[in-house]
């Protein structure tokens, strides 16, 4: 019965951490840049549906808002400072002769940079205390599930992922701009053959990507004591679930986040102490064994 | 009026100058093929007009506006379309995907998917197959119909007959024939002379990034074009084309 409790707690925590990571693959999927301001800035997500349910707005309007304020915010961040900072990888001729500038790594740094300021700007605003996202009594509350008793906010969060990377997917297969957003991500000189300008649609995946990330830091926000340094261990879970499902495939990290939570609660039932213990070690061994992951990639590239 | 004109073109990778003070003209539904060995800024020119490189000097005129600094993904919506050296399809999206690509211009007219694979029969069969997984004749086919979808006013065929076998290329050729018959304007950048001569109105040889010899397909002096190609005289003469199978 422990057992059997343990693995569908797993899989719930595996729905927030897939939700999480999904933004994560996305820009890695379409730009081949890690984003490590990922996990801060679903702890920023969090703060701003915290001050305005703190002013009085009904969680739900706070969502509302802070997801579609979170989309222009990566549209602006993608044409401000990856952009620029992917031309030094791809861009021009000169820059690509040049000696100047960190060439591959310049994206990887500029989100370094952004994850640090952003994390010290929060503690200097809301200070190093754990808040969290008052919800009335739906944190607690819980739905039976046969002989087990399954949170209802956990369950929420798993569908709401599987929900949105479904959404994301079916956006990316079927639609004009999801396929041109596939086929930037194979060759971004052959699809502006096409009409496709590459800035604009990274901006557009970028800015899909912190809309999913900014709903991710609510739900987070909503379970879990939070902090300006928790932004941390937001990119570290995020991160090891997109690698264990494999690079750029969102169903690989819907898996990856699931297998995530199974190894750390599994391995909390051996040993309490030892439940992220055991998730980084799952990471590590598919790095050995499947180093390109659990599914191959598929969409997008 | 000229469908394209180009003037005093100058194109320079670094300090190379590729392509030096070189114009040209199409007129509706002519067929130009440019010609000239490697080295000869033959694809340099294609990616001046196609907005992929842009150039130092000159003017590109499409239909009599100028176009010149016009950046690649706004030119192909205005109607030059590049089928470009090496194909460079879309490895991860299907065949049909990559033909869709051709829509995303959002330039609708006489080239839509089924006129494409009635062009290119065997692409229809291959229409759920990944782009990375194509022979080179297969991909060609497809670069070509993704450039067709985009209904340009102007069509850019870069060196189409490159690391295919000589049967694949005289398909495509004949392919190329047909979609120019029906009145496409095309410029056509090639080293084969034998297939360039059997879809070109005219030919214009470059030398060092210059324009050296202008002339009519017809009656061409293959002389003078090997001349013109190496910048000597007494180049030996190529091999009769084949002529073509049908009309």
């Amino acid at each position: 019965m422990d057992w059997l409790n343990a693995g569908v707690q797993g899989v719930l925590l595996g729905g927030q951490y897939s939700l999480l990571a999904c933004g994560l693959s996305l820009i890695f999927g379409v730009m081949r840049i890690v984003n490590l301001a990922h996990g801060v800035l679903a702890v920023l997500a969090a703060y701003l549906s915290l001050v305005l349910v703190q002013q009085g707005l009904p969680l739900w309007l706070a969502v509302v808002v802070v997801v579609p304020v979170f989309a222009v915010l990566g549209y602006a961040v993608q044409r401000g400072l990856f952009n620029p900072a992917l031309a030094q990888v791809r861009g021009s001729d000169s820059a690509r002769q040049g000696s100047r500038g960190a060439g591959e790594l310049a994206p990887l740094l500029v989100s370094f940079g952004v994850a640090v300021a952003l994390t010290s700007l929060l503690q200097e605003v809301f200070s190093a205390d754990t808040r969290k996202i008052p919800t009335g009594d739906l944190a607690s509350a819980g739905v039976p599930l046969g002989p087990l008793s399954v949170g209802l906010l956990p369950l929420i969060t798993l569908v709401v992922a599987a929900a949105v990377i479904a959404a994301v997917q079916v956006f990316l297969a079927r639609t004009a701009t999801g396929r041109a957003m596939r086929a930037v991500a194979d060759d971004a000189g052959a699809a502006a053959m096409y009409g496709v300008d590459p800035r604009h649609t990274y901006a557009v995946a970028t800015a899909l990507a912190f809309a999913t990330l900014a709903l991710a830091g609510v739900f987070v926000g909503m379970s879990t004591q939070f902090s300006p340094g928790y932004g941390d261990l937001v990119l570290l879970f995020a991160f090891e679930a997109v690698i264990i499902g494999g690079l750029g495939s969102l169903w690989g990290t819907l898996l990856g986040g699931i297998v995530l939570g199974l190894a750390q609660t599994i391995g909390a039932q051996i040993d309490p102490q030892s439940g992220v213990l055991a998730g980084h070690l799952v990471f590590l061994a598919v790095l050995v064994v499947r180093p390109g992951g659990l599914l191959p990639r598929s969409v997008p590239a | 009026m000229s469908v394209l004109e180009v003037a005093g073109l100058e194109v320079r990778y670094g300090d190379l100058l590729a392509v030096d003070g070189v114009g040209l003209t199409l007129a509706e539904g002519e067929t130009l093929a440019v010609l000239g060995a490697n080295g000869a800024g033959k694809s340099t020119l294609l990616a001046a007009l196609a907005g992929t490189h842009l150039p130092t000097a000159g003017t590109v005129l499409l239909d009599g506006d100028p176009v010149t600094r016009v950046p690649a993904h706004r030119r192909v919506r205005r109607g030059i379309a590049l089928v470009p050296e090496g194909r460079r399809l879309f490895p991860s999206l299907t065949v049909e995907e990559n033909l869709l690509m051709g829509r995303y211009p959002r330039r609708f007219g006489p080239w839509d998917l089924r006129a494409v694979y009635d062009v290119f029969p065997h692409v229809a069969e291959i229409r759920d197959r990944r782009g990375g997984v194509l022979s080179g004749g297969q991909q060609q086919a497809v670069a070509i119909g993704r450039a067709l979808l985009t209904n340009p006013r102007v069509l850019l065929l870069d060196e189409v007959s490159l690391g295919l076998a000589p049967s694949v290329v005289t398909q495509i050729y004949d392919a190329v024939r047909r979609i120019t018959a029906e009145g496409t304007t095309a410029l056509v950048v090639e080293q084969d002379l034998d297939q360039a001569l059997r879809v070109a109105d005219r030919v214009q040889c470059l030398l060092g990034g210059r324009t050296v010899l202008e002339a009519p397909a017809a009656g061409l002096d293959r002389e003078a074009v090997a001349d013109a190609y190496f910048g000597i005289a007494a180049a030996p003469t190529p091999a009769p084309a084949p002529r073509p199978t049908e009309a």
